[in-house]
């Protein structure tokens, strides 16, 4: 993975990504990936940033060895990089307050956000009180209910949750929405995307922002492993944790997987295994892997972790998986909702659902290696938003 | 060139206005469709746009949506635009018909063996609203040779330079969205409509014709007074959305919408 770089001037990542958009916001997205180019090399935003993520945000975040879990498990040790101790409770806030700042440097005073699980929500509606922006969120109706505890935080913060009715009533129609919301009040407002989706430039904009936890990574495993680590393991929906989890680790000898939503199961209808059951299809702006039927309709996703719930994914992720640098591999609801307990009650980490995904595969994974082997997990976000799930679950 | 060039440029050279109708295909019946599109065409409508309909339709409002989600949930399919152009055409009815889809369910077919499919059924144009042509390049051709006009789309954020290379891509005729949104119906056009237009055609010798939230008569006749024609959407949808004799009422609103296009 030496000659990795992606996407090209025109947004590709090989085959995937583009910009497949209604005209009226060809614009913004031109006007975005200037801005972009700029802060990249722009000292004095870099170290602004650098400045709120650790005075903000709390990073950087502990790589933290899971001693019991990898125990009770047997085989390789289980390291955790603890994105759940972020402010707001996952990692989605690097993202937000990045893409906050950016905003403020394009003069723009009011950001537009989808949500699915309500953790970018969240994070979205902090950054605009951290830069005095107006914010408003589209959450599709089924995750307003399913995520209560995220939309009342989002309320609290003073951002507007709208919820959205149309199609599946999940992350895919509020994105939807949200970029019908952007073609109206494009002079004026910004598009906070929460993951590695969408059109150019923000495949790229979320994973750099989202580099972060990779870069720590590499530090902290100089510092506290004797030896690479053999895997680094993470879940997918849109796929922002993973990519900056595996994006700054692509040139290491190390094995990655992106774990998908499987769901209730993949050989079901009911899953969000959008890179392994998937064709490759245009949807929000991006052409990636894509959940559709014959007729080249947008099926539903379905999953219990509603921020794994969506039928597309970074076209990032459709480029590696073609190149075979990562496997993706899909868990399903019930063996995320087992892995859920299990780190509860072997190690106090109460992880999200999505994580709990990672989590899941993970300890497959472990037992078939050496105990001197180690693995690192991105523990993508904190679980509290989801108790009212796992009560239902079990 | 094809039927759809021939109408506009005739049309054009006669300084007449273009009034385009939009019909999604299979709304509220296939049968429908067809019935609406002998009717509009008895009515001297120029063009028909056959929406295709789309499960995540971007850049279409609420009435749009909402005919799209009925079409399919009554499993409208590709075949059906095709077998509808093909009706058409038997039944004598030669009116230029443009295919309007997202990109998604072409690109799934296949963009050859659409743009094949479609040319057979009588189509002689799309509109693929989430294409812009730097995402085209390598599929104009395919649209050339099967001589299927591709026409593109220009927005008031569409920077003056970039309007002129669109304007030279787009054939036959420039479709001018009227604002910064989505589609639907709304109560007043943009004030600054007029001017935009006048802009773009100091760039262009093309007909531009103007799209999204034109609703009624007095609309068309504003924006007459500007532009070279008409794309009507929402507006008919919303009337076929409700009531008794809706489709007989449709055609007499389109009856009227075309009336004041043809004096203004």
């Amino acid at each position: 993975m030496t000659n990795y770089h992606f996407p090209d001037q025109h947004g590709l990542f090989d085959q995937y990504g583009g910009r497949f958009v209604p005209e009226t916001l060809v614009y913004a997205l031109d006007q975005l990936t200037k801005a972009y180019r700029i802060i990249k090399k722009d000292r004095s935003f870099q170290r602004e940033l650098a400045i709120l993520l650790r005075d903000y945000a709390g990073r950087p975040t502990p790589l933290y060895h899971a001693k019991r879990l990898s125990q009770k498990v047997g085989g390789a040790q289980i390291y955790f990089k603890r994105e759940d101790l972020c402010h707001t409770g996952a990692h989605k806030i690097n993202n937000a307050v990045g893409q906050g700042l950016l905003t403020v440097r394009l003069g723009k005073k009011r950001i537009v956000a989808e949500t699915g699980a309500g953790q970018h929500g969240v994070a979205a509606a902090t950054a605009a009180r951290l830069f005095g922006l107006s914010c408003d969120v589209y959450m599709g109706a089924e995750d307003v209910k399913r995520q209560a505890l995220n939309v009342y935080k989002m309320k609290l913060l003073g951002a507007s949750v709208i919820p959205v009715h149309s199609g599946s009533r999940t992350l895919k129609d509020a994105t939807n929405e949200a970029i019908r919301d952007w073609v109206t009040h494009v002079d004026d407002t910004h598009y906070m995307i929460g993951s590695v989706v969408g059109p150019h430039p923000y495949p790229a904009l979320v994973r750099d922002f989202q580099s972060v936890i990779g870069k720590e990574l590499k530090i902290q495993m100089k510092k506290q492993l004797k030896k690479l680590p053999k895997a680094l393991i993470a879940c997918v929906g849109g796929g922002s944790n993973a990519m900056g989890f595996f994006y700054p680790l692509l040139s290491a000898k190390i094995k990655m997987y992106g774990v998908e939503a499987a769901g209730q199961g993949i050989q079901t209808k009911y899953h969000a295994a959008t890179l392994g059951k998937g064709s490759v299809g245009i949807l929000h702006g991006m052409r990636s892997y894509l959940l559709q039927n014959k007729e080249g309709q947008v099926l539903e996703a379905h999953s219990i972790s509603a921020g794994l719930d969506y039928p597309s994914v970074g076209p990032e992720h459709a480029l590696l998986k073609d190149l075979k640098r990562v496997t993706y591999t899909s868990v399903t609801d019930q063996e995320a909702v087992r892995a859920f307990h299990e780190l509860t009650r072997t190690e106090g980490i109460m992880p999200a659902l999505e994580t709990a995904h990672a989590v899941a595969f993970a300890m497959k994974l472990v037992k078939r290696m050496n105990r001197k082997d180690s693995v690192v997990i991105c523990l993508s976000g904190r679980g509290d938003k989801d108790i009212d799930t796992i009560r239902k679950f079990s | 060139m094809n039927a759809l060039e021939k109408k506009i440029m005739q049309q054009h050279k006669q300084k007449k206005k273009i009034v385009c109708a939009f019909l999604t295909l299979g709304y509220p019946t296939l049968q429908a469709t067809e019935k609406l599109i002998i009717e509009f065409d008895k009515l001297g409508v120029d063009v028909i746009e056959v929406g295709f309909p789309f499960s995540d339709p971007l850049a279409d409002g609420p009435t749009i949506q909402a005919s799209s989600d009925y079409a399919l949930a009554r499993h409208v399919k590709f075949q059906d635009a095709v077998r509808l152009g093909k009706r058409l055409r038997q039944k004598k009815c030669q009116i230029p018909l443009i295919f309007f889809s997202y990109f998604n369910p072409i690109h799934h077919h296949g963009v050859l063996p659409t743009a094949r499919l479609l040319k057979q059924a009588g189509f002689d144009g799309v509109i693929i609203p989430d294409l812009p042509p730097d995402e085209s390049k390598m599929y104009e051709k395919i649209f050339r040779k099967q001589k299927m006009s591709l026409v593109y789309l220009i927005a008031p954020t569409t920077t003056p330079l970039r309007s002129r290379w669109i304007a030279q891509k787009s054939k036959p005729f420039i479709y001018y969205v009227s604002l910064r949104g989505v589609t639907g119906a709304r109560k007043q056009l943009d004030s600054r409509l007029a001017e935009q237009v006048r802009s773009l055609k100091r760039l262009t010798r093309k007909p531009v014709l103007v799209g999204f939230g034109i609703s009624t008569e007095a609309h068309v006749k504003q924006v007459s007074r500007f532009a070279d024609g008409i794309i009507v959407g929402s507006a008919i949808i919303k009337h076929l959305s409700k009531g008794q004799n809706r489709l007989k009422r449709t055609v007499l609103f389109m009856k009227r919408l075309l009336k004041a296009a043809r004096t203004s």
